[in-house]
């Protein structure tokens, strides 16, 4: 007793210094939570601030603009104090409608493809690939819409102009097609192989498994993976300014310049006053796509809670 | 008899649309792939012979030809910068929140569908609350760190979803191992833990860089069009317009009389510069996950 009584107090040096250790590690361990905590916290406050600063100045509009002219109106004529948004948002919605009929059966196909059907060495290189896509500014696909897809549009159809819809919805196609498919290629992979394995021992082809078994097994993936296409081509904003004319007017076909959400809201907030009607009315608008982006959030972890 | 036939000309029908599907799908892939291919490469050929060294630092020029690009490439790189030094310690700060501290209750899955709508909300959105902020409401203008701020707000959300995902996937195991060596929580997550995620963490760093940098509505409202006009102009508070913009605002805007070859070459640079973002990155992983394969073929 004496013994160990006699070592604790020769060790009295080293033990008051482990304490200095670990009373800074202690407290680094506490700032580093505190950090962490800090950092989360910026995040969930930015967002509150963009929804509130965007939110309040857009309400304001409607001070001057009842509501019916704001969302059922079509005349976009700032300097009579006309302001009906119903063009833009007819638009981005017909727009965005436009991007997924030819987008979602194309990226699916895609990721059928990939998951399903190319060889090992094909998967290799295509994953990466459209990684690589994904990357791609969006003002390179704006240009190449401005000055490759309108001339050929001009001399297909023969319309005067080639801006509109058309042309932003394949400009935009291109854009969200390595998104669309890459999300979608991921759920089909994880889609357990017994159920294909089990598939193909009752003698359905390769085509009916995928069909009948993967897809709907994979479904609520690849209604993710297209909702983020959906999400991506409502926000989009300067590859669709380039090409869509950017005219205030309903169009009479696919063909017509017209204008949406984004593009207006981009043409014209730079030469407009803070305090004034015509600024409020365009944040109105930005404030009606942060509420449709966020909609369409709440839908994707509906999807997730019901896959899972 | 009569029954036997149907179903030997159900089974052709079968195999015969099968390999329909499978050809099919072999041809819109191929062709979809090509038509981007040939895009890029268009662009490329295009631009790439005509750049030169000139044009990589030179003045942007109103009036006369010949103009370069020197200060918007200068001010995309530093807006970049600017945007990746706010964005990564806090993305990967709330990354490890997310992962390693919060607790399983409903605040926890109210910040997750925070950072998820982060992420979804249009950058033309982010770009509206930045000109508020800065232009309206600190009254500093269009400048360059207004620019990078509002900037590392698209970065941020990609960058703790990211790091979350790459943390919760590494194993108990090597957690536990360390606390039993009486390591505390922050040791652990620090010099274990953040090691291990690097690959997954790097990429999606990788991920948000080349999109911030080719990110042009958001800069055009916060950051402007212009530059300082001059070259090596470190300061935060001139405007600070980047590549992307200045090719929407050469293509749609300029009056220079050889706008269209400088939009050219500036599509042509930045399509080189975000492949090659993506590409440094990623090449490693690359470079491991083929070895690894011929290893496992090997054996």
């Amino acid at each position: 007793m004496a013994k160990m009584l006699q070592e604790l107090r020769g060790s009295q040096f080293t033990n008051r210094y482990e304490k200095r250790i670990t009373k800074s590690t202690y407290f680094q361990n506490r700032m580093f939570r505190l950090f962490c905590f800090f950092s989360v916290l910026i995040l969930g406050l930015s967002l509150l601030s963009i929804i509130i600063f965007v939110g309040r100045t857009g309400l304001l509009v409607f001070k001057d603009v009842s509501f019916q002219e704001f969302f059922f109106s079509t005349t976009w004529e700032p300097y009579d104090d006309k302001f009906g948004a119903a063009t833009f948002i007819l638009g981005t919605l017909s727009l965005t409608g436009l991007t997924l009929l030819l987008a979602a059966p194309i990226s699916i196909g895609i990721a059928i493809f990939t998951s399903e059907i190319a060889p090992n060495w094909l998967k290799r290189i295509l994953r990466p690939v459209l990684d690589l896509l994904v990357g791609i500014p969006s003002i390179v696909y704006g240009y190449l819409g401005l000055t490759v897809l309108i001339p050929f549009l001009r001399n297909i159809t023969g319309a005067t102009m080639g801006d509109g819809l058309l042309a932003a919805a394949i400009v935009l196609n291109i854009m969200v097609l390595p998104t669309i498919s890459r999300i979608s290629d991921d759920a089909i992979s994880s889609v357990p192989s017994e159920l294909r394995e089990a598939s193909y021992a009752l003698g359905s082809t390769r085509m009916q498994t995928i069909i009948k078994v993967i897809l709907p097994a994979a479904s609520p993936g690849i209604f993710t993976a297209v909702i983020l296409g959906m999400a991506r081509s409502i926000g989009e904003t300067m590859a669709v300014v380039m090409v869509i004319g950017n005219t205030p007017q309903l169009p009479s076909d696919l063909l017509t310049p017209t204008s949406v959400l984004t593009s207006n809201i981009v043409n014209q907030i730079i030469d407009v006053e803070f305090d004034s009607t015509w600024n409020y009315a365009l944040y109105m608008m930005a404030f009606l796509l942060l509420l449709i982006s966020n909609l369409l959030i709440i839908i994707i972890r509906k999807l997730r809670v019901k896959g899972a | 008899m009569n029954g036997n036939s149907t179903n030997k000309l159900y089974k052709q029908i079968k195999k015969i649309s099968d390999q329909m599907f499978t050809i099919g799908l072999w041809i819109i892939t191929s062709l979809i792939l090509v038509l981007i291919f040939l895009l890029l490469i268009y662009i490329l050929s295009k631009g790439l012979t005509k750049i030169s060294f000139s044009f990589l630092v030179g003045i942007p020029s109103e009036i006369d030809v010949g103009g370069g690009v020197g200060p918007f490439l200068l001010n995309s790189i530093y807006v970049l910068l600017i945007s990746l030094l706010i964005s990564v310690p806090i993305g990967i700060g709330s990354g490890v929140y997310l992962s390693e501290y919060a607790p399983n209750n409903k605040l926890t899955e109210f910040i997750r569908s925070c950072v998820e709508s982060l992420a979804s909300v249009p950058s033309i959105v982010i770009g509206l609350f930045g000109y508020v902020l800065f232009v309206d409401i600190f009254n500093v203008g269009l400048t360059i760190i207004g620019a990078g701020i509002t900037l590392s707000l698209l970065n941020l959300p990609v960058i703790t979803r990211v790091t979350e995902e790459a943390i919760q996937a590494i194993h108990m195991d090597l957690r536990e191992a360390s606390y039993a060596m009486g390591a505390t929580k922050a040791q652990t997550i620090l010099k274990i833990v953040i090691p291990a995620a690097l690959n997954g963490i790097i990429s999606g760093v990788s991920l948000a860089a080349s999109r911030a940098f080719g990110e042009s509505a958001l800069i055009l409202l916060v950051g402007g069009t212009g530059t300082s006009g001059e070259m090596w102009d470190w300061s935060l508070l001139s405007p600070g317009g980047t590549l992307p913009v200045h090719l929407w605002y050469v293509q749609s805007e300029a009056l220079v009389e050889d706008a269209s070859e400088i939009a050219e070459k500036t599509a042509a640079l930045l399509v080189l510069i975000t492949l090659f973002l993506s590409l440094s990155i990623r090449f490693p992983l690359w470079v491991r996950d083929f070895r690894f394969q011929n290893k496992s073929n090997k054996r």
